[in-house]
Parts: C-alpha cells; structure tokens; sequence
C-alpha cells in the first residue's frame, strides 16, 4: 500500500461503499432538513408549503418539549446509574470462582436477548401489574395494598424495565475489564496495607474506568432513543409523564400526521445528541486516550 | 531486624504437594537468594513467606513472633513483583506513596519519605511521571522505592531482573547489591539464573523440585556441591558430569569436574580428545572436547586465547584437587 500506484487503486476500490454510506446517511437527513422547514400534515396531502422556522418555532415553545426532555435525562441518567452501579457489582461477584460460573454468566446475559417489546410487556402484565403482578401478589400475601406502578410511578417503572435489559451488557463489559486486571497488583496492594475497600476504590475502580466509560457511551446513544418500552407500556401517560423526545417526535408525526413538526423535532434531537455527546467526551472522553 | 524462621513449613494445592515440608532460618541483615529451575517452588515459597499464599502445614516466624497467620500487610515484609506491578494510573510518587497513605501517615512524613527513597533511587526527576512513561528499569526502581519507603524487615524480590534487558540486568544487580549494603536490611531474592544467584547472595538456597537441595555460601556451593543437582546447576559453563569407566576408575557412580580444573597439556595427558566447538570470549575460551572412553563431551576451560580449533587432537588433564564424586544416589562422597 506504499506506492502511489497502489494507494490510488485502494481509493477507487473503496469508493463505492463510501458513496453508498454517504447516500445511506446524508438522503434521510436531507430528506428529514427539508421537511422540517414544510407545512407538511398528512392529512392534508398535496398542500405542502414552505413554512420557514416555524416548525421549530413551535416545537420548541410547546412545553411538552420541556417535559419531554426532561423525561429523556431522567431516563437515560437514571438507567445509566442504575445499570454502571449494579454493573460493577455484577461484575465482581462473578469474577469470583464459583460452582457453576459459566450457567450463572449465560443466565446473567440472558436479558439482553429479550427483545424490548417482549420484556415490557413480561414487566408490565407478569410483574408489575397491580392485579395479576407477581410484585401485587407478594404485596398481598404479606398484607399490604399492591402498588401501582405504572399509574403511580411510571417514569421509574419504565427506568426500571430498561435498566434491567441494560444490566447485563453493562456487566459484561466491566468483568471483561475486570479479568483484565493484573493480579501481581492486586498482591501489591495487599502488601501495601490497603484493604479490600481500599482496593477497589484504589485498584479496580480506576483500572475499569475506561470500560466505565465504553458502557456510558454506547448505553446513551441507545438510550436516547428508547422507545418501545414506553409505547407498549404507558404510551408516554399517564399525562406527559413518560413522554420522552423520541416519544414526542413519534407523537407529531404519525399520532398527529405532522410530519413537518416531526421533521423538526428530529433535527432538535440530533442536535441535542450531539449536544450530549461532546459533554460526555469532554468529561468523560480522556479515559479513553490512555 | 528481619530474621525469618520456617519450621517445617509444606504446601500442596488440592492433593499436589508444591513444597514438602521444609525447614529454613534466614538470619537478620542477609541476603538469601532463592535459586532453581523453573517449577522449583521457589516463587511459592517465598508467597508462602509474603503471605500471599498459606502455609498448608508448619510455622513462619518472623523475628521471633509466629507470622503465620498474620495478613501480608502486617508482617513489615516488603515485595517486588516480577512485572513490577506497578499501579498504571498512579503517577510515580504516588506509587511511592501509596504503602504511607495506606497507613495513615501525615501528608508531610509521605513526602519526605517519598523524596527520601526517589534521591537514593535517583528517581527524583520522574516522581511526576506515570509508570507508563518510564522505562523498564526506572519501573524497576518506583517498585523497589515503594518497598523501602515502608522500612520494611526484610524485602522479597520475586525475579525482579527477568524482564530487562541483559545490560540494564547486571546494572540492576550491581544496584540492588549496593542498597543491601547501604541499608543493611534482610533480602531474600528469587531468581532462576545461577549467576545473579553466586553475584549477589550472602546465602544461596538451591530449591529442586520442592525440596532444598543445598544451603550455604555462593563459595561454599561452588567448591562442595553437596549433590548432583546443585553441582549441575550452580557454576557457568556447568560442571562436566562423567560416568561409566572414567567414573569406576575413581571408585564413584559419576564424578564431576569444573572446566577450569581441566588442563589443556601438549605432550600428553590421562584423556586424549578432539576439539569440537570452541568458544572465543576474549577472556575466557571454552572448548568442547570428545574425549576417547568418555561419552560426554568434556567442557574445558582455556585462560585468554589459545590456538586450538576445530578437529584438533588435544590431551586433558584434571586437576585432583577439582574432582568431585557422587554416588549412586547422586550424593557426594568426602
């Protein structure tokens, strides 16, 4: 791949799949950018108008916009606690040596394969239902009212649900990082006087920190855009509790046949994305540069 | 004070006995160097003294008081790993540091400590550092001043050499010698390489297999190897080990003698033998010689160069006085 040769023959074998990326990205955010600036509602087909930056001008003084985002940071901030904490916990108590390790670890992952729709629905009728709830049932037999969790805490609920699909993805990246860790300092640390609390605070909490850091920033581009959880669950109610941005934009769009006003409030969430992403790499990002 | 006393001290994992029961007394102030070859048990003896591994049977005194089941933090027992292990995320005087802040001591005592052993080390301009910008043996070293900023009673060395270079290696020797003589303080040190072992030791414990074959001085194992093993694996080029008729003749099972008790003699001699390969040191040329009647080849040693080659007729003799014997159980016979 030296000569100039062969580099210029490199580039014109790789063209095709670029242009195809670029077609594959850059036609739908186009095609996105251009509805947003129409008057653009399917129920009214065929009077299209140029709208200018009203759309956004209305999307973004609506206050279920407010709502809504702050329902997204609640989501994603709270899965993402939720999910690195118990994560790490996880993590440590198999890397222990114990009878049957692999079943344990393939049950562990097991929730992964789940899909969103499905696990929803299990958590929302199976668990969480406050009359055939396995959690009602238990509330009952120790004599106490079910709680209803859906009517009474339903942005938890769901925080709940997509954190336990979360959970073992966030595992098993940190015990990969966490087999990682060199023993020989582990023994250092036990020679230094440092005690288990102290070795994890020292040693492997700051050894996972980038692991720490992958999950983090995989988990919230996923996040962002949960959204099966909610509409098969409360469909973003009761009231706008559960209604997040990626709920809102489907709102607009095909509850509300605007697709102009969708249009918009999807370029509002790229940028907010990206928003969100130049503060995790700022904050978190220099992990990743060792 | 650092003296450390094994009575009857054995490890096995699960129904593998590791290191059969073993007595050992390491006095205060020496330099005990733990030498064998690999699989020898000596990395798991000197954990089993580290504490890092327990003893399955027997007793680990240290200066008199019974360590065994005394965590490795409280022994005042100081360790250097053989991959450093140094912490990555710790700048250098951090991980001096880190035994001090371990124990709670006062931010200005860790500094000055700290400062103190970067001097004797001349770690000073890299204390800001972290260990992944400094070279094998600066780590070396950060690890070496993390185990004395704890004034510890002795200091374990796990094969602290094996991951440098062959020059920074006889460096480091010279290094880890000279702060046994400055600070006086009890080593034991674990290596496979003999000659780091006869360099540095006060006392060589040769380990086979488990068991401790010899204990004693370099010297002392140099000249009376109280076995076939340690007469093999202690002296470089190693000893030449003759069986059958040469052996009879000398009413003994093997007999063993060093290269330099050979001497090469013109006019003629007991063994007469063709040179095969020699080497040319400069200093030193070792000449591997097929003698007739002897099955293996004899190694020679010829002070400063000598005008011998390849497929010359040579006539050896062995000094007496440099002859070994061994019987059948390949103990030495007086």
């Amino acid at each position: 791949m030296s000569t100039r040769h062969s580099r210029a023959a490199a580039r014109l074998m790789m063209t095709p799949s670029v242009l195809l990326l670029l077609g594959w990205m850059l036609i739908p955010l186009g095609l996105t950018l251009y509805f947003s600036f129409l008057r653009y509602n399917l129920l009214m087909p065929g009077t299209e108008t140029w709208a200018g930056w009203s759309n956004y001008y209305y999307f973004l003084t609506d206050p279920s916009f407010t709502t809504a985002v702050r329902n997204t940071l609640v989501l994603v901030g709270g899965v993402l606690v939720i999910t690195v904490a118990g994560g790490i916990l996880l993590a440590l108590l198999l890397d222990q040596p114990i009878w049957g390790r692999g079943i344990v670890r393939l049950l562990v992952i097991a929730p992964f394969f789940v899909m969103p729709t499905v696990s929803a629905l299990v958590w929302q009728n199976m668990f969480m239902n406050p009359v055939n709830g396995v959690f009602a049932w238990l509330a009952q037999t120790m004599g106490m009212r079910p709680f209803d969790f859906f009517g009474r805490a339903p942005l938890a609920s769901i925080v709940w649900i997509v954190s336990w699909q979360w959970l073992p993805f966030a595992t098993l990246i940190l015990l990969t990082a966490l087999q990682s860790l060199d023993q020989e300092q582990m023994e250092a640390a036990e020679m230094d006087g440092a005690g288990p609390l102290s070795r994890f605070a020292f040693i492997t909490l700051p050894h996972l920190a980038r692991a720490i850091t992958v999950v983090i920033l995989i988990q919230t581009i996923f996040l962002l855009s949960v959204f099966a959880e909610i509409l098969v669950t409360t469909n973003g109610g009761p009231g706008m509790a559960t209604t997040t941005l990626t709920y809102l934009i489907y709102v607009q769009s095909l509850l509300q046949f605007d697709v102009g006003m969708g249009s918009a409030g999807g370029v509002i969430a790229i940028i907010l994305a990206n928003i969100v992403a130049i503060f995790l790499m700022r904050m978190i990002g220099r992990n990743l540069d060792r | 004070m650092g003296r450390i006393h094994l009575h009857g001290v054995s490890k096995s994992f699960g129904p593998v006995t590791v290191i059969p029961p073993l007595d050992l007394a390491i006095e205060d102030g020496e330099f005990v160097v733990f030498v064998g070859p690999s699989g020898c048990g000596k990395s798991t003896l000197l954990r089993l003294i580290a504490g890092l591994e327990d003893v399955t049977e027997g007793r680990i005194e240290i200066d008199g008081r019974d360590a065994t089941r005394i965590p490795p933090a409280r022994r005042g027992l100081a360790m250097v790993f053989q991959s450093y292990a140094l912490y990555p995320h710790m700048s250098v005087r951090r991980n001096i540091a880190f035994p001090l802040r371990m124990a709670g001591l006062p931010r200005a005592e860790q500094d000055r400590r700290v400062e103190a052993a970067a001097r004797v080390l001349n770690l000073t301009d890299y204390l800001d550092r972290r260990p992944g910008q400094l070279s094998g043996g600066q780590r070396q070293r950060v690890a070496i001043g993390r185990a004395i900023v704890r004034e510890p009673a002795a200091f374990l060395f796990d094969e602290p050499l094996s991951n440098l270079d062959a020059a920074l290696r006889v460096g480091m020797r010279l290094e880890i010698a000279e702060l046994h003589n400055r600070l006086g303080t009890t080593m034991i040190y674990v290596t496979h390489d003999q000659v780091e072992a006869m360099t540095m030791a006060d006392k060589i414990v040769v380990l086979n297999a488990g068991r401790i074959e010899q204990v004693g001085s370099p010297l002392d194992l140099y000249r009376r190897p109280r076995n076939l093993f340690v007469a093999g694996f202690i002296g470089s080029p190693r000893m030449n080990l003759l069986g059958g008729e040469e052996a009879r003749r000398h009413g003994a099972a093997t007999i063993g003698i060093r290269p330099e008790h050979v001497r090469i003699t013109p006019e003629g001699g007991p063994w007469r033998g063709t040179i095969g390969v020699s080497e040319h040191l400069g200093s030193d040329t070792f000449l591997h010689v097929r003698c007739d009647g002897i099955p293996e080849p004899v190694t020679v040693r010829a002070g400063g160069e000598v005008g011998l080659h390849h497929g010359d007729t040579v006539f050896l003799t062995p000094d007496p006085a440099g002859l070994h014997r061994f019987d059948d159980n390949g103990q030495r016979i007086e």
